[in-house]
């Protein structure tokens, strides 16, 4: 997706996102809520793509960032009564920009150690970080611990949520494919080439890890404001797990395709709720035969280059 | 990556997410919300959800629920069914994880059209379902979430078991009048928002009574070690240890107090009650004491016929979570033939009038919380098994 | 000063359970270069496995004794080894010149499968793990007590350590496995069948997370499909502390950690216990990232 496309795609999204959002009474409430945690998980699987697949490094916190945006956004926005839909507005933007800052903050935390790390060591300190940003939430009297916190207001519909999806997807893309931005690839298909070129490669990491960490921030925010509840339980290993996966799936590094396997992903348990007791067995499965057969992911057509 | 840029794949991406997008919203524009309950029309099954972890970390507890509700509607249906319907009982699965119950319940109202919702143990899960329910018009009842939060939530919310204030006071006053304790510790499982809150009513409770708590330490559930907080707990001498945990972890915790010389009873709540925690605790159980529901002593019909029931169609003998579940499903019926309907509002002006329902789990009345209000049971582990020691009233 | 000497206790227990799952991962790692996620999971089925073949070894050696816990033990491994190898076979082999990354994930998908089928098959209870050797009586020193699993937990883990360094150090399979962690194209060059190698290596690690599962569950007699992810994590934080691939290493890693988070949960604060583990873990790779008793290497370009 080049600049122009992107640019097209933010438009007609939020376009669309605001004809729903009218619309939205006419719809299922089921299928229009399923259509908020598509936008979610396409904001999370972009700005992982950020990081796990155009700069090569290796989150398994994305989860992690996900609750600090979703707490941050979720405590401003319950100081608040209800508003009229103008200042609910004006409160939500700001709540989830906190949110994405603050959780850019923790992806700065999390970006300056994988400067000394790379492969599978980075994969498990971003567990670790991940669990630990969850076990400090579980401890925080103050936000419910572990007995969750309450989120007043249901203000995620789907003009924020799709405009948070597109507005992500547009950077992400508008960023990577900037002169500026191919150094990510740069710095993810040689890293000692890279550098000797005269790329910084810790400056793309640490930008990658906080791009993508604001993005999950956002998500949380739109996450808090649509389930209405968070607890820190919410946002363990499996939920980072599932991410990695929409990644995977899709083509690291292939942003169209990361966000087809978001929207596949979201709707095909739906489709599975029959044969509930098997959904996980056959998600892991598909994990393994996904690796065996496609580990360049479903809709990555061409071959790429060689990412380490 | 020059990929991207190659004009065919763009076309093709760009395409494909077209497509994607013209099936997704053709799929959602079909199907508007299908009205909840349809008054008048009095045929077919009534169709009931439930939402439980039948699969995940917490999959034990969700499983218990789920076959007491499955038997509970069993007996309803051999019985003639409700209103002269069956009903017929939708389970879906949350998997123990957050989010899901909002997309479940949402699935189970807008798309299945059920006219109650039944669900969860853990409140936390509990409390996500709850606005929706009390958006939509759709009673729920909760088997064993014990949050004050979640029935707070809104009017068509209830719950049929004790809440976290008055299990914790009825075992403060056992542990300071009955067994006389001074000096007690608490051991609480911080995973678990049950297990804070009945710490929390505990703690106030026998401190209210004169009596002390010496120490507190934490777990999380899924610990299979905890000799390090034991071993603090044992410094400071308590004459008993509060344990509001589940099963899952108190035998082990019983096995390992033993074993470290700490020979004080251990107190705990309903969580406990479970036909594998005795043969996990073994005699490192013996002199411990619970409050919970009903005694398998009880030679009630109501129990004794639903002990027999159980063990016949699950091979085993029912808990504590499996007997709420049951309740919750039968309390719904009843409040249903009451109500003489299936509409929403109506079956939640008679469930908010139970009245002395004989349920397994005790005398149900709702109180105006919409809390069920009935008598604890405290049972000690003597030889292996649970006996009766006393009812407490509230 | 006897609380103290209690917790150190508790601490060294707890440890050398976690050496002995470290020391499966450890050698893993050593010789193949990937974390195999799944081992905390084959510790869980070497649990399982125990509990379903006891009562068909309790039939033939009645009542519980050394003798047939060893035989117990010696199943559940050699199950959980032909587990290990088909498992190789199937998912790891194929995958064996692909990124890193892609063989992670393989992992974790294999360990979600694992997990999940467990739940499915064994049920989401927990189980009571029978009684396969004899149960003494605590023993009790003063105001201290251990339990006679404890040391023997204790005295296994030493006793593997011995013998995995004598495999590893002293015999030709040994030498063949150091070759192939050196270099794997050599070590083929030189006549070494890698295929054979890598599958002894993942049959000898999938047993020894079976014998660690077992003993596990002697000491904590309550299992279920779930207990082996958090023991796995924290084994392989033991295993990265110590310097993984290095056998002694991963002993002193596992027994440092098991004493870190006793004293810890004893004294400071038992709420952040399970932070603890990924704490040390993040110190340590920013610190030292070849581990206390690592080497350190060099990255080739």
């Amino acid at each position: 997706m080049n600049i122009r496309h992107a640019k097209t795609f933010l438009l007609g999204a939020l376009a669309l996102g605001f004809l729903v959002s009218v619309a939205a009474s006419h719809f299922n409430s089921y299928w229009l809520f399923i259509t908020y945690d598509i936008a979610i998980n396409v904001i999370l699987a972009v700005s992982l793509n950020l990081i796990n697949g155009y700069t090569g490094q290796f989150s398994l916190g994305h989860a992690g960032f996900m609750a600090v945006g979703a707490y941050t956004a979720a405590v401003i926005t319950n100081q608040f009564g209800d508003l009229n839909p103008f200042a609910a507005g004006a409160v939500f933007s700001g709540a989830l920009l906190a949110g994405g800052a603050l959780a850019a903050g923790a992806g700065l935390l999390v970006g300056i150690p994988t400067l000394r790390l790379r492969g599978d060591y980075l994969a498990i300190v971003t567990l670790g970080f991940g669990e630990i940003i969850r076990v400090i939430f579980q401890n925080m009297q103050g936000v419910g611990g572990a007995r969750g916190l309450s989120v007043a207001h249901g203000w995620t519909d789907f003009f924020w949520a799709f405009g948070a999806a597109a507005a992500a997807v547009y950077v992400v893309a508008a960023l990577v494919h900037s002169t500026y931005g191919r150094g990510f690839l740069a710095v993810r298909d040689d890293e000692v080439a890279a550098s000797a070129m005269g790329i910084n490669p810790v400056r793309y990491k640490v930008t990658a890890f906080v791009v993508g960490a604001f993005f999950a921030g956002v998500a949380g925010g739109l996450y808090a404001h649509s389930k209405q509840f968070i607890t820190p339980g919410g946002f363990n290993f499996m939920q980072s797990v599932s991410i990695v996966v929409m990644v995977i799936l899709g083509g690291m590094g292939n942003t169209v395709g990361v966000i087809l396997a978001a929207v596949l992903l979201t709707l095909l348990p739906e489709f599975l709720r029959p044969i509930a007791e098997y959904r996980m067995i056959l998600y892991s499965l598909l994990l393994v035969v996904l690796m065996l057969a496609r580990p360049q992911g479903l809709f990555t057509f061409r071959k790429q280059g060689d990412a380490k | 990556m020059q990929k991207f840029l190659a004009p065919i794949q763009h076309a093709r991406g760009i395409s494909l997410i077209a497509a994607a997008t013209t099936l997704f919203l053709t799929v959602f524009l079909t199907g508007c919300d299908k009205p909840a309950s349809t008054p008048g029309a009095a045929t077919g099954p009534i169709k009931v959800g439930e939402f439980a972890s039948m699969t995940g970390s917490e999959a034990t507890f969700g499983q218990s629920s789920h076959e007491g509700t499955l038997l509970a509607v069993d007996h309803l249906n051999a019985a003639g069914g409700v209103l002269g319907r069956k009903m017929e009982l939708l389970m879906e699965d949350d998997q123990s994880q957050a989010g899901q119950p909002a997309t479940v319940v949402r699935k189970l109202i807008a798309r299945d059209g059920v006219v109650a919702v039944l669900g969860e143990v853990a409140s936390s899960r509990s409390l996500e379902a709850a606005p929706i329910c009390q958006q939509s018009q759709i009673p729920m009842i909760s088997p064993s979430s014990t949050n004050p939060k979640v029935t707070a939530v809104g009017d068509y919310i209830f719950r049929v078991c004790f809440i976290d204030p008055f299990q914790g006071t009825v075992m403060a006053n056992f542990a300071r009048h009955t067994l006389h304790l001074k000096k007690v510790a608490v051991l609480t499982d911080v995973k678990s928002d049950y297990s804070l809150g009945l710490a929390k009513f505990f703690k106030e409770g026998f401190i209210a009574d004169g009596g002390a708590i010496v120490a507190e330490q934490n777990y999380s559930s899924g610990d299979k070690d905890f000799s390090a907080q034991l071993t603090a707990l044992k410094a400071v001498n308590p004459d008993g240890i509060f344990v509001p945990g589940y099963y899952t972890e108190v035998g082990l915790i019983a096995l390992q107090a033993r074993q470290l010389g700490l020979n004080v009873p251990l107190l705990g709540g309903d969580g406990w009650e479970s036909s594998s925690l005795i043969p996990i605790g073994g005699v490192s159980l013996e002199g411990s004491y619970f409050s919970t529901h009903y005694s398998p002593e009880d030679t009630s019909a109501a129990v004794q016929d639903f002990v027999k029931a159980f063990r016949a169609k699950y091979n085993e003998t029912p808990n504590a979570m499996a007997a709420l579940g049951y309740d919750s499903a039968m309390i719904l019926a009843d409040a249903m033939k009451r109500a003489g309907t299936t509409d929403g509002a109506k079956v939640r002006d008679a469930l908010a009038a139970t009245k002395d329902f004989q349920g397994v789990t005790g005398k149900i009345t709702m109180d105006a919380d919409r809390n069920a209000s009935k008598p604890a049971v405290i049972l000690a582990i003597r030889d292996g098994q649970f006996k009766y020691v006393e009812t407490v009233s509230p | 000063m006897t609380e103290l000497l209690q917790q150190l206790i508790n601490g060294l227990a707890l440890g050398s359970i976690l050496a002995l799952i470290a020391l499966g991962y450890t050698m893993v790692y050593g010789i193949l270069r990937f974390i195999n996620f799944a081992h905390g999971d084959l510790f869980m089925l070497g649990a399982f496995a125990g509990f379903y073949i006891s009562p068909a070894v309790a039939a033939v050696l009645p009542g519980p004794s050394l003798g047939s816990g060893l035989v117990v033990l010696g199943l559940a491994m050699l199950i959980c080894a032909v587990l290990g190898v088909v498992i190789e076979r199937v998912a790891y082999r194929p995958l064996r010149r692909r990124p890193k990354l892609t063989v992670l994930i393989t992992a974790i998908g294999i360990s979600l499968f694992l997990e999940n089928t467990g739940q499915l098959v064994f049920g989401a209870t927990p189980k009571k793990f029978p009684e396969i050797i004899p149960v003494y009586p605590v023993l009790k020193f003063g105001g201290l007590s251990i339990t006679s699993s404890q040391l023997i937990v204790l005295g296994v883990t030493l006793l593997l350590l011995v013998a995995l360094r004598h495999i590893v150090l002293k015999t030709r399979m040994g030498m063949a496995m150091r070759a192939l962690a050196f270099n794997p194209e050599a070590a083929a060059l030189m006549g070494i069948n890698t295929d054979w190698i890598v599958s002894f290596t993942f049959g000898l690690g999938s047993a020894l997370a079976a014998a660690a599962g077992i003993l596990f569950a002697i000491v904590y007699p309550s299992i279920d499909p779930l207990m082996g992810i958090l023991p796995g994590l924290k084994a392989f934080v033991a295993a990265v502390l110590g310097g993984i691939g290095n056998l002694p290493g991963a002993a002193l890693g596992g027994i440092l950690i098991g004493v870190t988070e006793t004293l810890v949960a004893g004294y400071l604060s038992s709420t952040y216990r399970d932070a603890i583990a990924f704490g040390i873990l993040i110190v340590i790779l920013l610190v030292k990232p070849s581990g206390l008793l690592g080497k350190k290497e060099i990255e080739k370009v």
